[in-house]
């Protein structure tokens, strides 16, 4: 007998292309819409961690006062059968309104936001100066010893900016995570 | 719609408002005010419990035996922490409860005050979902919520900490109709994949149904639906641990329970079908074995309310999310509308192949003339209550896998068991919780002697509100299963496995004012279950039995359905490496 049914595809889901059960571990960008509610960002973690979850990058913040909405930004990474399992997982928390996978529904951008202590002297600083132009980092505080730079755009980006100043005298780096929305309208 | 009262009068009336009649409870110091507002009240009876864990328990039983939310009441610090035990077995086994606590005042917590502790960060992990009620005018709201929670979706327990001066204070309550929940799981299923599960039973040669406590709790239709299906298609049916009852023991499709300790007929059946169809079960690794050989030839369906139950363990072809009631309706509306067809032919050669594997007796066991067999005293047990309006309850081991194979459940609701967690001292307080739910009926708490003692203070609640529960203790002087798997896989070391310095338990059971009965020999085994029976009280039984009996069949650690140890023999060696680092 043979049904013409996708393996691994589920109700909840239209997105049944990738067999679920694939070994290859994916990276995907999770925005989870909560209630602004106390414990609410420790529910999340605590699944995370209570289930041997990867998170990559986590960034929250309300983003609707009067709806008491916050928004929380995951990168995970994991086999198409675990990321399943976390959007399912997430979904169930009581004050998980929403679980979007951007990774998966249509195209989406990604940025984060960066600051950089790079300290050094003659050319290196100079140098520094001359890479953060080109990736359109701006210099947000100064001494003759120091600059911070502030730089935003992808990950990868972000990675990059921060390979090319470590020899320069990159000292301390703080950064934001990942903040993602889909592109086109909200539908 | 609304009124000002103070906190502690606010817990009091929506437990009215949500017909609540029984809480199970222990006070305290962050509770008083609410203890207070019980004593001035007639509405809801208070079963006064010897400790905290027992509370959840009996709220646990309470909840499983009606269908209805179970509440407990607890103190702060360690009332609450002492409910973590029960809170967690209720989130493994989807047992709507509501635990209300207490906390130090507002104005205290985060000081390390008296009895304080962080309750809704410890339960945060084992409750489907908790709150700390800061503001007493939210108090009402979150009790309703809390009622809502719990009951809906895939059930489960919910906690509420509440400061002990927002129950002093005054504040505006609101009764639940005016509430209306964010909180709405979805409960119909998908028709076009419903439609896809009609037409695969058309077509099955092998079908195969493996139901389980979602069936419970999705209620008593769902279990009647679930009856229909069979009868009308004739699919054979077996079910995990938490489902048994949902169709009857006696029902001529049913193959018994299936998994590590399931029966021959019924793991050989999943093994060979070609449809699965699962409803409300979960794929728990006792069910599984070997994941990568487990139901190797089937399309498999899988009836859940929860989506993070479909795919989790097994792939499967048909996913279907919704409430089992909900779905069965619409499967068998479906079914039906297209012609209400099944392969016959193979069908009954499907049959007749499942009685070839029923006729190996899997049950089979040495009897014995000198020593009662475990497995002989729960057929007595079974003969002699058959019939009866009987509830029954287990604590975890051997006992429990016994009583799941010999004792026959005819309608849902009637067997609580500690599934997911395996909770050694569930089965008292259980009971407990299903008499006081059910005072006329016979209550048995299927025990074995170590886990007894895990909650046998309750012995001091029994008494008190004379609840005539029978504690059936199969004493083999022995932890039965940790034996059993030290014989198999740990070279025979029986490391700190046996009972040392029993008590004498009539005596005990007399001490706290309860009947107790002992008996070793096996012609007289009959006349002491029925003396247990005729008691009008709690009853002790210890029944002394074969010391070194092992539970089989028994699917070892790492093997597959069709890899089941069948007796005595063949078990050496039985386990490879692979399997001994699984529990």
């Amino acid at each position: 007998m043979a049904l013409n049914i996708e393996q691994g595809s589920t109700s909840h889901s239209a997105y049944n292309l990738r067999s679920t059960f694939s070994d290859v571990e994916e990276r995907h960008t999770l925005a989870v819409m909560v209630e602004n509610e106390p414990g609410v960002l420790a529910r999340v973690i605590g699944l995370f961690s209570g289930r041997g979850y990867n998170i990559e990058s986590l960034t929250v913040a309300e983003v609707d006062h009067t709806g008491h909405t916050s928004r929380i930004t995951i990168v995970t990474t994991g086999t198409p059968q675990v990321i399943e399992q976390i959007k399912a997982q997430l979904g169930r928390i009581v004050p998980v309104h929403e679980v979007h996978d951007l990774t998966v529904e249509g195209r989406s951008v990604e940025r984060e936001l960066a600051l950089f202590k790079v300290e050094g002297q003659g050319e290196a600083r100079v140098e520094a100066l001359r890479l953060a132009d080109i990736f359109r980092a701006s210099v947000v505080d100064t001494t003759l010893e120091s600059f911070i730079f502030e730089i935003t755009g992808t990950s990868d980006k972000v990675d990059a900016f921060a390979e090319l100043m470590r020899p320069l005298g990159l000292t301390e780096m703080a950064r934001t995570g990942v903040a993602a929305l889909s592109r086109g309208s909200a539908g | 719609m609304t009124q000002a009262m103070t906190g502690a009068r606010m817990v009091i009336q929506a437990l009215t408002d949500q017909g609540v009649d029984t809480v199970f409870g222990y006070p305290g110091g962050a509770v008083l005010p609410i203890y207070d507002e019980l004593f001035q009240q007639s509405g809801i009876k208070h079963i006064l419990v010897r400790h905290e864990q027992a509370a959840i328990h009996a709220a646990e039983g309470y909840a499983r035996s009606t269908g209805r939310v179970g509440v407990a009441i607890v103190t702060s610090g360690p009332g609450a922490t002492n409910a973590v035990t029960g809170l967690t077995d209720a989130l493994m086994d989807s047992i709507p409860i509501l635990v209300i606590s207490g906390q130090v005042p507002t104005f205290l917590i985060g000081t390390d005050g008296f009895q304080e502790a962080d309750t809704v960060g410890i339960t945060r992990p084992c409750t489907k979902h908790n709150w700390l009620v800061k503001d007493t005018d939210a108090l009402s709201r979150t009790l309703h919520e809390g009622f809502h929670v719990a009951r809906s979706g895939r059930p489960g327990p919910v906690l509420i900490d509440v400061p002990k001066d927002v129950q002093f204070a005054t504040g505006t309550y609101t009764a639940p109709e005016a509430i209306r929940s964010r909180y709405q799981p979805g409960t119909k299923g998908d028709p076009a994949v419903i439609a896809a599960l009609a037409q695969a039973i058309e077509t099955a040669e092998r079908p195969v149904l493996y139901t389980g406590g979602g069936v419970i709790n999705a209620g008593p239709e769902a279990s009647r639906l679930l009856r229909d299906l069979v009868a009308k298609t004739g699919i054979p049916i077996t079910s995990s641990l938490m489902g048994l009852g949902a169709y009857p023991a006696s029902g001529e499709r049913w193959l018994g329970m299936l998994g590590m300790h399931g029966l021959y007929e019924a793991n050989m059946a999943m093994h060979g079908c070609d449809l699965l169809i699962c409803v409300g079960a979960r794929f728990d690794d006792r069910i599984t074995g070997r994941t990568d050989a487990f139901s190797p030839q089937s399309i498999k369906a899988h009836i859940d309310i929860d989506a993070s139950s479909i795919n989790k363990v097994i792939p499967v072809d048909i996913p279907i999310l919704g409430d089992c009631a909900s779905v069965l309706t619409d499967l068998l509306e479906a079914w039906e509308a297209r012609g209400s067809k099944t392969d016959r032919a193979a069908m009954s050669r499907w049959h007749a192949q499942i009685d070839a594997w029923r006729a190996q007796d899997c049950l089979r066991y040495k009897g014995s003339e000198t020593v009662i067999k475990p497995q002989y005293a729960l057929q007595r047990l079974e003969a002699l209550t058959k019939g009866q309006d009987r509830y029954i309850t287990t604590e975890v081991g051997q006992h429990q896998m016994w009583a799941a194979q010999f004792l026959g459940f005819e309608a849902p609701n009637r067997w609580m068991t500690s599934g997911g967690l395996g909770t050694m001292g569930y089965g008292f307080p259980a009971s407990i919780g299903v008499q006081v739910a059910h005072p006329g009926a016979t209550v048995i708490n299927v025990a074995g002697e170590a886990s007894w003692l895990m909650n046998m203070q309750e012995l001091g609640t029994a008494a008190q509100y004379r609840l005539p529960v029978k504690q059936f203790i199969l004493n083999n002087e022995r932890l039965g299963m940790v034996r059993q798997w030290q014989q198999l896989l740990h070279g025979e070391r029986y490391s700190q496995s046996w009972s040392e310095a029993l008590p004498d338990f009539v005596k005990l059971a007399e001490a706290f004012g309860a009947k107790g009965i002992q008996c070793s020999d096996p012609d007289k085994l009959d006349e002491a279950i029925q003396e247990m029976l005729d008691h009008d009280g709690p009853v002790v039984f210890d029944c002394l039995v074969e010391k070194h009996e092992n539970c089989f069949p028994m699917i070892p650690s790492g093997k597959a359905h069709n890899e089941m140890l069948m007796g005595e023999a063949a078990t050496e060696q039985a386990i490879e490496a692979g399997g001994a680092v699984l529990v």
